[in-house]
């Protein structure tokens, strides 16, 4: 966990309002993993005031790069940014998805930002119980990413079917590490306390949240 | 050159500087410990703690509003007995002093935490909140009722060994009629300003964006007002003023010693920069440095109006 400012390499509009920076951090760069994210500042002036959560979407040797839909103020800023502008990185931050257990299949969900089409009209949830024998027979971890109404038929899906299945949430925060408690989740087995999506998350395996 | 002396007091606690990190800013000072020294700050309020844990509000619990956020988080916490068993070890190891902030439903439940606390060594002073906006019972019930917050200072007095500093709130036509019923009652200092009251909406739905409906408003919106709340205490009661409110960095710390502080607070700026603390600090040594000011605690007070 360091806090970084880290130069902007390239800035890559892939189609109208979504975007893709790539950035140098070698501390970022070679520590963050897969479902870990990063608390961004965007501007020094007091609008918006708070650090925005991204996480990261690819890595490469010293780069990492960070994509985003102009939502707000804060991506709209981002947007602007141009090569050479330091960015404001605190990161990594918080549990990535656990890739190292037993599986021989890895189910990739996603909704939302970055989905393609994949010439299936409806849910992906849908699209999963269409194929599920393709992947039935094999040992199988389904790692999801995306809305909540998402995530929840996801669960369903996974405990339905005995499948492990971890998925990245999302939540406002102020700080990203623990310390506002701004970010509850409800816990399966910790009624009388909240887990937070920013230390105890934001990648949680679906048996241990109520969604 | 001479050393400066950036060393402050607030009664009869003493701070090797100013800057204290906020209570509810700094968790219980383990998250914070990555990011800065905290053997170079001049000391930290943890978390509100209560009686027994609690759980806090269901989400959104916190919102941003132009230079500022909504919280209502509800005061969850671990609990005093958590407290002293899990992180006051940690916390010890620090040459920091730890002002504990309690915070309770009843007054029988701000002296029960007291009484606990009071014997922990590592423990230099208490904030007593009775001003938090976000819950049911407590808080604002008692943080706008003069006659409670005197009875709370009264009780909490009676039970401690060490300094006791209330919290007060902005939410009330006259700040300084609380701060002289907290120095009426043997308070030794008190602290202001908490939050402001306030909500958002959503145009869409139409429904609160968070929660608890309201929240507490902080960060730099609310500075302009806190400042004025420290004047309004330093120019009418003889008790020591610890200032809070939407501190960006080293230039808003010495405007409240000038309004009247005694030390302040970094709240919201910890969750933007945790690191901030240790810098302010050092920052403060060299605008002593610039203009020629050799003792720090000088500054308190020093408007000229």
């Amino acid at each position: 966990m360091v806090i970084v400012k880290a130069p902007l390499q390239q800035v890559i509009e892939l189609e109208n309002k979504i975007f893709l920076l790539k950035i140098f951090s070698p501390e970022i760069a070679r520590t963050v993993k897969p479902g870990q994210f990063l608390n961004v500042l965007v501007t020094k002036a007091y609008y918006p005031l708070l650090r925005r959560p991204f996480s990261v979407c690819d890595v490469e040797e010293d780069y990492f790069y960070l994509m985003f839909n102009i939502f707000g103020e804060g991506t709209r800023l981002l947007s602007r940014m141009h090569p050479g502008d330091l960015i404001d990185v605190l990161g990594p931050l918080g549990n990535g998805f656990n890739l190292d257990e037993d599986y021989e299949t890895a189910v990739i969900v996603a909704g939302g930002l970055g989905t393609g089409s994949l010439g299936f009209k409806g849910t992906v949830i849908e699209l999963l119980k269409d194929k599920i024998n393709l992947i039935k027979s094999s040992k199988v971890k389904i790692f999801g990413c995306g809305p909540t109404a998402m995530l929840k038929a996801l669960k369903e899906f996974s405990i339905e079917n005995n499948f492990n299945c971890e998925v990245s949430t999302e939540s406002a925060m102020a700080c990203g590490f623990g310390i506002c408690q701004g970010c509850p989740m409800e816990g399966v087995n910790s009624p009388d306390k909240y887990l937070l999506v920013c230390k105890d998350g934001p990648v949680f395996n679906v048996k241990d949240i109520v969604l | 050159m001479k050393k400066i002396d950036l060393s402050v007091s607030v009664g009869s606690l003493n701070f090797r500087n100013p800057v204290l990190l906020a209570s509810g800013t700094v968790g219980y000072g383990n998250e914070m410990a990555e990011f800065l020294d905290l053997n170079k700050i001049g000391g930290i309020v943890t978390k509100s703690l209560s009686l027994k844990p609690r759980k806090g509000n269901p989400p959104q619990r916190i919102v941003e509003t132009p230079s500022g956020m909504l919280n209502a988080i509800g005061l969850a916490n671990v609990g005093v007995e958590e407290f002293v068993k899990e992180k006051i070890p940690f916390l010890e190891k620090f040459d920091v002093p730890l002002i504990c902030n309690i915070a309770a439903s009843t007054i029988e439940e701000y002296v029960e935490c007291t009484k606990i606390l009071t014997n922990e060594k590592a423990i230099k002073g208490f904030e007593i909140n009775v001003s938090c906006p976000n819950v049911k019972e407590g808080g604002l019930q008692f943080g706008n009722d003069v006659s409670a917050v005197g009875k709370i200072t009264e009780k909490v007095k009676a039970v401690s060994t060490k300094p006791v500093i209330i919290k007060l709130s902005p939410n009330v036509s006259y700040i300084s009629d609380f701060a002289e019923v907290v120095k009426k009652e043997g308070g030794d200092a008190v602290s202001a300003i908490n939050t402001l009251v306030g909500t958002a909406f959503n145009i869409n739905t139409r429904k609160p964006k968070i929660f608890n409906v309201t929240g507490g408003l902080s960060g730099p919106a609310i500075k302009p007002v806190a400042l004025a709340k420290v004047l309004e205490i330093k120019q009418k009661v003889d008790i020591p003023v610890i200032g809070i409110g939407g501190i960006m960095n080293w230039k808003d710390v010495v405007e409240f010693m000038i309004a009247g502080a005694s030390a302040v607070q970094l709240g919201t700026l910890n969750f933007i920069d945790p690191s901030a603390g240790e810098r302010i600090v050092k920052e403060l040594e060299g605008y002593c440095i610039k203009f020629g000011i050799e003792k720090l605690s000088s500054v308190t007070g020093s408007y000229k109006i």
